[in-house]
């Protein structure tokens, strides 16, 4: 807490940033309960690609998203570095697979930037906004939109 | 405690009154001169008017006064119970719950019957007790003027002594109880001598404000009877320590016969507080000799204590109790990798380990179970329903019915069980005329009957009527299409066409059974609780329903199999046997079709893991195992799996808390190595199509989102 430099104030967010499918993504920190490593999953019957399969996280059952994958960025590929990133929205509890987990980033309000006007419908809805860190991007996930059906199959 | 809870809490009380109530009732029937079960029908009956007037309910109040005012007179043996009085008081019963229904959900009662009853009801009233009747109501409303109309017909009042200990607990208090309101209510009834009691006080530095430490000696002077001051303490009952004994001096003990309520323990305290009676009033720490022999007072035959615990916290525990039997599993599992030289400490305590699991397991799992008394009892007003409608006699006889069973199968059974019970009267017995004929006792039975075997709940629904028609119910099914005239079927498969959908006997569709619902839906009301049902009959002396149910719905019996590379679990409840098929029994139909003669029938074969989209299936004649299952949709059918390894009880965990539903897939469940493994569905399993891929976006809703 005493590293923390600035005090968080209410227009102030905290931000997990991770990568996944070669983009820089972030997800609000009081969403994600946990970071683990990868482990093998117990794979679902019927499912689109983009579903691993659950895991069991201290005897609740979660299902594994591959977020590269929900994305319509491709498959994440096997690598140690791999990790599961749970996080909570509404009641339900869901792992996001990603390539890795990079930094925690603490930011004002206002350093949040709309979506740009992009075509893709389905781009839009599954990002809330945009951060710009140095030279680089970062999306900010919306979790929501990774839970809702829809996304599954739009790239 | 906001009024909601409070009003919770009364129709939970009222559900209890009600099913005492019932309880009486049938008590009654069996003898009606018994005068503590009188006593206990009439205390529900006025106990529910009680609270019934707190939250201004009016018509309830209004019933169970006219209700009780008829009670009453066979109290005082001004009315003699008939068969017809009681079968009034068995529809007042009903009446009374439907009320209760009604005012719980703010509906609208069904006037009707209402009045009916009620004309019925005062037709046993004289004028004058009508009369009384309406003064009587704003006397329990107002709380302040006393005399109660059973006091009435007494001429001489006698003056009696009671002496009463009065010990509250700290919930008193915390319930917003003033004693000194209840002393006020008593000493209207006549002269009252209070005294406190301040031995139990502590030191002042141990004081607790929150405790209640201070005890009350009470003496009345009063003409009313016993019942009366019960009443006034009637709201505290259960969060008080209360004696109430009376001393007859001048009186030589001309006890009424109506107020009975408990002649043997009124006597007796008389003889405990004889020596208090003298030092009362001088040395209030006297009051300490007859300390703990004072709850059971009132109710002699009253239930032992219980504690209301919010459903959440038990399914929590139950769900730590699950992870507990997995993380013991792990543990024996992890020690066997360690291959350890034998260890003859380490085996012993594991063991012991793994029985402790158990035992807690099964604890925890009895809060959750519950005697099907009441849902037996909730038959009995169906039994009457159902032969006042069709005209034939019945009576209900149930046996086991202390018999416990998980709190969701009971709830979930009343639908299926109403049906059957209504079936069994409206179809299985015969009319009392021609039972007569038969040289049967022209009032039928239904046998209702609960007990527990070899880890089951056998529940049997059982008539002593004609028994099944077989020929009839096999003319329907061929006149429904439901099976082919040619087909050769035997007495069990004709019996278990009852079970088919759209399937239904009755000639003339009365509005009783056969409103299209059909014993599918008992099936599969059945099947959802992962139990079966079988029907055995016998021509001219009835039919038996027999309801196979699971202990409980958070563990089940099941196969470990694997399937394609991956492990499952089947429940064993689904599978009727296990097949390692030779290769001369399967034959090919079509390109890929598949079946195998289970002795001289072709039951078709259905490969799991092709079935849920994994590659790799055991296709090729001869590997693997067939599971024999019986399925809704096609009968039978043998599952090719790869291969068996073992039994055992799992914990079942719902994938659509976090998920969704996935066709074929009814739960999960964490084996000992920590991984999950899927619990098959045999039904949907069938249904799938693995020749059209499953297309998730056309199907239900995967997830379904829970926002708050």
């Amino acid at each position: 807490m005493l590293d923390v430099i600035e005090a968080p104030t209410e227009t102030q967010f905290e931000f997990i940033t991770f990568s996944a499918g070669n983009q820089s993504f972030c997800l609000e920190i009081t969403q994600i309960r946990e970071i683990r490593r990868w482990t093998p999953v117990t794979k679902l019957p019927h499912t689109p690609d983009d579903v691993l399969g659950v895991m069991n996280l201290r005897g609740a059952v979660i299902p594994i998203f591959d977020l590269a994958a929900r994305f319509g960025l491709g498959t994440t590929p096997d690598n140690e570095r791999n990790v599961v990133i749970v996080a909570a929205a509404g009641g339900t509890t869901i792992g996001l697979l990603v390539e890795s987990v990079s930094e925690i980033l603490s930011v004002d309000k206002s350093a949040i930037q709309e979506t740009p006007d992009i075509k893709s419908e389905a781009a839009r809805q599954a990002i809330l906004g945009v951060i710009s860190v140095g030279e680089n991007m970062v999306r900010v996930v919306n979790l929501d939109a990774v839970l809702d059906n829809d996304m599954g199959t739009a790239g | 405690m906001s009024t909601n809870s409070i009003r919770d809490t009364f129709f939970e009380e009222c559900e209890e009154l009600l099913e005492a109530l019932v309880e009486g009732l049938s008590a009654m029937e069996e003898n009606a001169e018994d005068m503590d079960v009188v006593n206990a029908v009439f205390r529900a009956v006025h106990s529910i008017k009680g609270g019934a007037g707190a939250f201004a309910l009016d018509r309830l109040v209004s019933f169970a006064h006219t209700f009780e005012t008829v009670m009453d007179k066979v109290r005082s043996h001004e009315l003699k119970v008939d068969e017809e009085l009681m079968l009034l008081f068995h529809r007042s019963g009903d009446q009374l719950a439907d009320l209760v229904e009604a005012a719980r959900d703010d509906r609208e009662p069904n006037a009707e019957s209402e009045a009916t009853i009620l004309k019925e009801l005062e037709a046993h009233l004289g004028d004058a007790d009508r009369e009384e009747a309406f003064s009587f109501d704003a006397v329990t409303l107002d709380f302040d003027a006393a005399p109660m109309p059973i006091d009435l017909p007494e001429p001489e009042p006698t003056l009696r002594r009671f002496d009463i200990r009065f010990h509250p607990t700290p919930m008193l208090y915390a319930n917003g109880h003033e004693p000194l309101l209840l002393f006020d209510a008593l000493a209207e009834l006549g002269t009252l001598t209070v005294q406190a009691d301040l031995s139990h006080l502590p030191e002042f530095d141990a004081f607790d404000p929150n405790d209640a430490v201070i005890d009350w000696q009470l003496s009345l002077e009063t003409s009313e009877d016993e019942t009366v001051l019960h009443e006034i303490f009637e709201f505290v009952d259960a969060l008080c320590d209360l004696e109430i004994s009376v001393r007859d001096e001048d009186a030589p003990a001309p006890m009424p016969p109506e107020e009975s309520p408990a002649p043997p323990e009124a006597a007796e305290p008389v003889t405990e507080t004889a020596a208090p009676v003298v030092a009362k009033t001088t040395e209030p720490p006297e009051a300490k000799t007859p300390p703990k022999q004072s709850a059971p007072r009132d109710e002699p035959r009253g239930p032992r204590p219980t504690l209301r615990v919010d459903l959440e916290r038990v399914d929590r525990l139950i769900n730590t109790v699950g992870e507990l039997i997995i993380n013991q599993a792990m543990i024996s599992q992890r020690i066997e990798e360690l291959e350890l030289p034998a260890v003859a400490h380490l085996t012993n305590e594991l063991e012991a380990y793994k029985l402790l699991a158990r035992d807690i397991q099964e604890g925890v799992m009895a809060i959750r179970a519950q005697p099907v008394k009441p849902l037996f009892q909730r038959m009995s007003r169906i039994v009457r329903e159902a032969s006042e409608a069709t005209g034939k006699k019945a009576k209900l006889v149930t046996v086991g019915d202390s018999t416990e069973v998980d709190k969701t199968v009971i709830e979930r059974l009343a639908d299926p069980l109403t049906h059957m019970v209504r079936n069994a009267v409206d179809h299985g017995l015969e009319p009392p005329a021609k039972r007569e004929d038969a040289g049967k006792d022209p009032v039928g039975a239904i046998r209702l009957s609960a007990s527990h075997r070899s880890g089951s709940v056998f529940i049997e629904i059982a008539d002593d009527g004609a028994g099944l028609n077989r020929a009839r119910i096999l003319e329907k099914a061929i006149e429904k299409g439901l099976v082919s005239p040619e087909a050769e079927l035997s007495e069990q498969e004709i019996d278990n066409l009852l079970f088919l959908p759209g399937f239904s006997t009755a000639a003339e569709v009365s509005n009783l059974s056969g409103r299209g619902v059909g014993m599918d839906v008992v099936k599969n009301a059945v099947a959802a609780l992962g139990g079966r049902v079988s029907i055995a009959s016998v021509p001219g002396s009835g039919t038996t329903f027999t309801i196979v149910l699971p202990l409980t719905l958070a563990v089940m019996d099941g196969f470990v199999i694997s399937i394609s590379d991956q492990t499952m679990v089947i429940p064993i409840a689904s599978i009727i046997e296990t097949i390692r098929p030779n290769r001369k029994d399967l034959h090919c139909i079509g390109t890929d079709g598949q079946v195998i003669s289970v002795r001289g029938s072709y039951v078709p074969i259905v490969d799991v893991a092709r079935n849920l989209g994994l590659s790799g299936g055991e296709t090729t004649t001869g590997s693997g195992v067939l599971l024999l299952v019986s399925t809704e949709s096609q009968g039978l059918t043998a599952l090719r799996v790869g291969a068996i390894h073992d039994q055992r009880q799992v914990v079942i965990k719902s994938l659509e808390s976090n998920y969704g539903a996935i066709p074929g897939v009814s739960a999960a469940t964490i084996l000992g190595d920590g991984k999950i493994a899927l619990i098959l569905d045999p039904d949907e399993l069938v249904k799938l199509n693995p020749a059209a891929p499953f297309l998730p976006l056309a199907s239900t809703p995967r997830l379904e989102l829970r926002h708050a």
